[in-house]
Order: C-alpha cells, then structure tokens, then sequence
C-alpha cells in the first residue's frame, strides 16, 4: 500500500529543529562571537581551577570583618559574616561546574544507550521508556529537580541524581528518534546485507550522526544545570549553608546591595558570563 | 481529537502518580525519625520528646507496613483527599485553592503580556528581515533568554522598587503588586514569542498564497491580517504549549522572589519545611497545570487550523 509521504507539518518546531541540525563547523574561520565566548568559559574555568586554590577559606568567618570593602589581596571584600566572597566565588563557581559537567555527562550516556535501545529493540523496551519519557516530558523540570532536592534534604548527591533525570529524557528522546530514522534508512539496511555486526553499525552509522548532535545538547545541558543549581540555591532548598553556592549568595548578599553591591554582583556576574560563553560557543542564535 | 485527548488524559494520570510516588518514597525515606520531625514542626524543637511522637506516629499511621501505605496514599489523591498539612495542620485543599487562583492569575497576566509584547515586536521585526528592528530585536531576545529569571526579577526590582520607587517589590492584594512579577516571567516569554512570529512571519510571507494574495491585488494589511497573521498564529499557538513548561518554571521561582502567595511558593515553602503532603498537591498541581495548557493549545490549534494532520513529526 502506497500513500504519499505526509508533507512536513506546518507546525514544525524551529528552536527545536535548529539545535538538530547543528551548523555545520568549519574549524578555518570562527565568527568572533565563538571567541568570545570561549576565552570567556576558559577563563570561568581557570578560575574556577585556580581560585579555590589562591583563596582557600570559603567559610571562615571573621565578623571584625563584616562587610569590609575590596582590597588588592581580596579583590571583592567580605560579606557579612566576615567571609571571603572571592574565596566562595571560587569555590561556588568550581562546585557549578563540576556538578553540570557530571550531570551532563552521566545523562548523555544513560540517554543515549537507552535511546539507541529503544530505537533498536523496539517493541515492549520501547514502549515501557517512551511512555516514561512521555510523563516526564510533561513535567516542568524544575518541579522534578525540587522534589529530587526535597528527597536529598541540601545534599548535593539528589540533586545530581535530579538534574540528571531531567536531563536525560532530552538525549533520550532526540537519540530515539534520530536512530529510528537511521536504522530504518538504506545505509543501515546495506550494512546488514553485508553482514556487518552491531558494532559497524553503531560504530559507521549511529555516532557519526549523533556525536554533532550530542555535543550541541551538552552546551544547553551544562547552562542548564548551572542555571537550575543556582536558582535551587537562590530559592533556599538547593544546596544547604554554608556551602558556597552562586543562588545562594546573591540571596545572601541582596539584603546588603546598597552598602556592598559587589558582593550581589560578583556572582551575578559569573552566572551570567557562564550562560552568555555557552551560548556564544554555540553559535545557533546567528542567523543568516 | 479523540485519539489527542486521550493521550493528554494518559499523560495527566502518569504525572499524578510519578509526583505521588516520589513524594512517598520521600516521606519514607527522610533523614531522621519522621514522627519526631513532624512532632518538632507542629511543636517546636524544644517541645519534643518521645510521647508527642509516638502520638503523631498512631496518629497518622506511621507504623504499617510500607505498600499499604502507599495504597491508601493513592486512594485518598484519588478521592481528591490531600489530607492536611504537616506543619500547620491546615486542610490543603484549602489552602491549594488560593495558591492556585493567585499562579493562575500571575500567570494569565504574565501570558498576556508576553505574548502582546512578544507577537508584536515579532511581527514588526519581519517587516524588513536583516534591518535595524530585526536586528535590536534578535539582540534584545538574545539577552532576555540568556538572564535567568531570578535575575530578571532582581534587576527588576532594583530599577523600578528601589531607585525608582514606583512599584511595589513584594505583596499581594493591590492591582499593582502583579506589575513586576508577571513582567519577570514575560520578558523571557516575550523573547521567545518575538523570535517565532518573526521566523514564522517571514516564512508565510514567502509562500505562494501570500504571493498570490499580493499578485490579484489585496492591498497589504488585508494580506497581513487574512493571510500572514492567521497562518502564523497556528504556529505561534503551538508554541505557547511549550511556552507552559518555561512559565510554570518561572512561577516557582518568580513567586518566592516577590513573596507571591501562589503555587510555586507554597511549593518552596513545603520542601523547604519538608511538608510532604503539602509537596505532593503543589506539585500534582503544577504538574497537572501544565498538562491542560498543553490540551487547551492542541484543541486551539486543531480548531484554527482545519487541515487533518499527523501531529507526531519523528516516529
């Protein structure tokens, strides 16, 4: 039976549609905006390295120090409880970091094995994980990251595990559908003619075609998780004081904005750089 | 239709009972003893001791085997029993239907206002795609996505509460306490709205039916409102499903910043206070939320656009 191949739907999703097919990466000629963005990032993490390492108290408190102004040996003063703020920059930024990278990384490999599972094996696999990602799906984010951090009670390990569950449904559902598309395609079906193993076919026809995509939805994935850690942190049930955290301290800094306005900004400032280098680096706001 | 509604209505009974069984497994799983928990929320830390909870523990039942638990638990969601708070012993019902009608109207002002706001400059952009309006928008959007919203509301209120002094930072009951809240939420949602309408806009502007619009003659508003806006407003409209997601987001944060007495901020008070009950309606709230946005933009989209379509795009 032979119908005519549905025409793509009006209602197609550009944002999403942009962030697939990622723009073509010519390695000669960068645009300037992808600098800036990456010497911005390289220098949010050499901070991030180097800093906790230069300015190694973030919860020493000292109150003859409260609120004391830049010096050149602490260049954004103490907050009000006489700590370090760079000292817990650092280490705030550091923790950010760290913790989007491992959430990024752990979700992109859970969700693309069980992406490809799904798409490979098909039936009940298929049907039991696309469902589940189908409730999540629906699910704000934000909402299931809270209940992770309610579970965790200011524990930095439910908090991974709650941003990674979001995080995966996202490499889960574009992997699915991206080798569901491939396996069926006539590359793959040659392949298997040939009699070439699983392993060709992972190897020569799934990653090649994934891997641009991939790595497009980590540079979302790793503004994500910095940007729901501290917004956790900035609505007081992220992670608990007084651990450095970049929400945390602009709530904690906010009530003194007009006697030490660096001490709101500085971590303002970090977040926003994070998120503007991401999004410079990806580029997929240029348009032609 | 059927087949659409019957996948948001599965849809809804998959997030009830996810956010219902997390927020089991939560109770079951805090740190400490449960009863004396509760007993030091209801009575003060110094007021606890081994009788006060043990008599919370008889009292709600702490003592029985786990899945039998979680069987009644489900069974009073489903009788629409949300049972009290922990901490203040109030009935959630209750209290859920204010919070509920204080989001929904943070919410619907913040959608209007984002979509006004967003759809207009959108339009006005793809004017002239590549000119200085397009260009200032694309900038504008860019940098109103990149913010988050937390922030948003913090420059927010900085400008317009404390150098300005014109609108109140916090508070509930005036008409215009909802001016800066719903103003943080429909900045981001207005820079996603403007960039659609105007790719939309300069993609329908290039179909043949625009050209032929033009080529018999309409003069250009009557091809602007019969033509281009209408078939740009499917899409748009699509949109604002996902839109729903990112507002929802917005209120729990946006709510606790401006100490609005709505879902997201009960919702942060709840887990901060670990009051599960209260965590679990909030959130089953919200959730569900969520779900009747997205069928309410489904049946709009299906009643504008009356070409029968596949919805699905990937298999």
């Amino acid at each position: 039976m032979t119908r005519p191949a549905p025409e793509p739907a009006a209602v197609a999703l550009p944002q999403v549609a942009s962030v697939l097919v990622p723009p073509t990466r010519r390695t000669a000629d960068r645009p300037a905006l992808w600098w800036a963005g990456a010497v911005t990032l390289a220098l949010l993490v050499l901070f991030a390295l180097l800093g906790p390492l230069i300015w190694r108290e973030p919860i020493a408190q000292d109150l003859s120090r409260f609120l004391q102004a830049p010096t050149p040996a602490e260049p954004l003063g103490h907050d009000h409880l006489g700590r370090s703020v760079i000292a817990r920059l650092a280490h705030a930024t550091r923790l950010s970091l760290v913790l989007a990278i491992l959430c990024v990384t752990v979700a992109m490999i859970a969700g693309t094995l069980t992406g490809i599972l799904a798409a490979w094996r098909g039936r009940w696999v298929d049907t039991l994980l696309h469902g589940l990602s189908e409730t999540l799906v629906a699910i704000p984010a934000l909402l299931i990251v809270l209940i992770a951090s309610a579970a965790g009670g200011g524990g930095l390990t439910m908090l991974f595990v709650g941003i990674a569950l979001v995080q995966w449904i996202e490499y889960f559902r574009v992997v699915r559908a991206r080798s569901g598309v491939l396996l069926a395609g006539p590359g793959v079906e040659a392949a298997r003619l040939l009699g070439l193993g699983p392993v060709h076919v992972l190897r020569r026809h799934l990653w090649p075609e994934l891997r641009p995509v991939l790595l497009t939805m980590a540079s979302f994935g790793i503004g994500t998780a910095v940007l729901t850690l501290s917004t956790l942190g900035f609505v007081g049930v992220g992670v608990s004081p007084p651990t450095p955290e970049l929400g945390l301290m602009i709530t904690e800094a906010f009530p003194f904005y007009s006697e030490a306005p660096w001490m709101s900004l500085a971590p303002v400032l970090v977040l926003a750089a994070t998120l503007l280098g991401l999004l410079g680096i990806r580029g997929t706001e240029a348009r032609s | 239709m059927l087949r659409l509604l019957r996948r948001r209505a599965l849809q809804a009974v998959g997030v009830t009972l996810v956010v219902s069984t997390a927020c089991f497994v939560m109770i079951r799983t805090l740190p400490g003893d449960l009863a004396f928990r509760i007993a030091a929320g209801r009575y003060g830390y110094d007021q606890v001791d081994a009788a006060s909870a043990e008599g919370v523990r008889a009292e709600l039942g702490l003592d029985r085997p786990a899945w039998q638990q979680l069987l009644e638990w489900w069974a009073g969601l489903a009788r629409l029993d949300l049972g009290t708070s922990l901490v203040t012993r109030a009935s959630i019902a209750d209290e859920l239907g204010h919070a509920l009608g204080a989001s929904l109207h943070l919410a619907a002002v913040a959608l209007a206002m984002g979509c006004l706001v967003g759809v207009t400059l959108g339009a006005a952009a793809a004017h002239r795609p590549g000119g200085a309006l397009d260009k200032l928008t694309t900038l504008a959007v860019v940098g109103s996505r990149a913010l988050p919203p937390f922030i948003l509301g913090l420059l927010l209120i900085l400008v317009f509460a404390v150098h300005l002094g014109v609108l109140p930072a916090a508070g509930h009951g005036q008409a215009s306490n909802v001016a800066l809240p719903a103003a943080a939420l429909a900045i981001g949602l207005a820079g996603l709205f403007a960039r659609i309408t105007r790719d939309t806009v300069v993609q329908v502007r290039a179909t043949e039916y625009v050209q032929f619009a033009r080529t018999k003659g309409l003069n250009g508003r009557l091809v602007l409102t019969r033509h281009v806006l209408r078939n740009s407003g499917v899409t748009v409209v699509s949109y604002v499903g996902v839109q729903a997601l990112i507002l929802i987001e917005g209120v729990i944060v946006i709510e606790s910043l401006f100490g609005w007495p709505g879902l997201g901020h009960a919702l942060v008070h709840a887990v901060f206070w670990r009051d599960v009950p209260m965590i679990q309606a909030t959130a089953v709230a919200l959730a569900l939320l969520v779900v009747v946005i997205n069928t309410a933009v489904d049946v709009s989209t299906a009643a504008m656009d009356p070409r029968p379509r596949v919805k699905e795009v990937t298999p």
